[in-house]
C-alpha cells in the first residue's frame, strides 16, 4: 500500500508541476527575472501549493500517525548554518542557469527533452558526491 | 521591468496539485515531498541492492503525471532553445551538490518547509531564490 500511496502523490506532484508551468524552464527563469521579462506566475504556484499544504498537514498531524506507518518522519534540524546556506545558495546558482529545479527536471526525463538527459545524471552525481563526502568525514 | 507570460490560475491550480500531493505523503506515510531527497536516497538504496519501494513510485508517478498533461494539452515539452551540454551538466551539478548539502530544495523546504513554518527552510527558500534571482540577471542583463 505504501507503494501505492507514493505512486498517487507522485501523479498529483507530475501533473502540478506540468500543470502550473514549473516544468518550462523559460518560464522559470522568466519568474527569476525580475529586472527583465518578469513573469510573476511561480509565486502563485508557491502560494497555492503552501496554502494547501498548510492547512493539510495539520489535519494529517491531528490524526496522531499516519495511515500506513507507526509515526510521522519530520526533520529535527533547525539550526541555521552555514551548510545549509552554501547549500542553498550553490542550489539557487545552478536553478539560475539552467531553469530547473530537481522535480521538474526529474519529472520530464522521459518526454523528449533532451536538456534533461543531461542535467539529470549530472544533479544525482552532484547529490550523491556530497552524501559520499559527507559520509566519509562522519 | 517587463511583465510576460503571466498564467495566475494555472499556476495557483498547479501549485495546489503539489499541495494535494505532500499531504497525500504526509498522510499516508507520514513523509516530506522533498524530491531532491527521495532522489539521493532512492538511488543509495539502489547501489545498496534494495528496491526503491515508494520512492520509486514516485518517482515514476511523477513521470507519468507530467506525461498526461503533454498528452492531454498536446503541448510540447521541449523548451525553445538548446543549452550547451557543458552548461546543463555545470547546473546539474550545482543543483545536486547543493540541494543535498542544504538538505532540500523547492519542494522539501519551499512547500514543505514554509508550510511546516520551519525558519530553517525560510532562510534557505531565501537564499535559493537570491542567488538564482541574481545568476539569472548575470547570465541575461550583464554577460549577454
Amino acid at each position: 500500500m505504501t507503494a501505492v500511496m507514493g505512486l498517487l502523490a507522485g501523479l498529483l506532484f507530475g501533473l502540478g508541476l506540468a500543470v502550473s508551468g514549473m516544468t518550462d524552464p523559460l518560464k522559470v527563469q522568466n519568474f527569476l527575472d525580475v529586472a527583465g521579462t518578469w513573469d510573476p506566475s511561480l509565486a502563485f504556484v508557491m502560494g497555492g501549493a503552501v496554502l494547501v499544504t498548510f492547512v493539510g498537514f495539520r489535519l494529517a498531524w491531528r490524526a496522531g500517525k499516519p495511515w500506513f506507518d507507526t509515526g510521522f518522519h519530520l526533520p529535527s534540524a533547525t539550526a541555521i548554518d552555514l551548510k545549509l546556506l552554501t547549500g542553498a545558495a550553490l542550489f539557487g546558482i545552478g536553478w539560475g542557469l539552467a531553469g530547473y529545479c530537481p522535480g521538474p527536471a526529474l519529472s520530464t526525463l522521459a518526454l523528449g527533452n533532451h536538456e534533461v538527459w543531461w542535467f539529470v545524471p549530472a544533479m544525482v552525481a552532484g547529490g550523491l558526491l556530497q552524501r559520499w563526502q559527507a559520509k566519509r568525514s562522519a | 521591468m517587463n511583465i510576460i507570460n503571466f498564467t495566475p490560475t494555472e499556476a495557483a491550480v498547479g501549485g495546489a496539485l503539489i499541495g494535494l500531493a505532500a499531504v497525500v505523503l504526509m498522510a499516508a506515510l507520514g513523509r516530506i515531498a522533498g524530491i531532491s531527497n527521495i532522489t539521493y536516497t532512492l538511488v543509495d538504496d539502489w547501489r545498496a541492492g534494495r528496491l526503491g519501494g515508494w520512492r520509486l513510485t514516485f518517482v515514476v508517478g511523477m513521470m507519468l503525471g507530467a506525461a498526461a498533461y503533454y498528452l492531454a494539452t498536446g503541448a510540447s515539452p521541449v523548451p525553445e532553445r538548446e543549452l550547451h551540454p557543458g552548461w546543463l551538466i555545470a547546473a546539474g551539478l550545482l543543483v545536486g551538490y547543493g540541494t543535498a548539502l542544504g538538505s532540500g530544495c523547492t519542494s522539501g523546504h519551499g512547500v514543505c518547509g514554509l508550510s511546516r513554518l520551519s525558519l530553517r527552510s525560510l532562510a534557505a527558500v531565501c537564499k535559493f531564490m537570491a542567488t538564482a534571482a541574481l545568476t539569472v540577471f548575470v547570465v541575461r542583463h550583464v554577460l549577454n
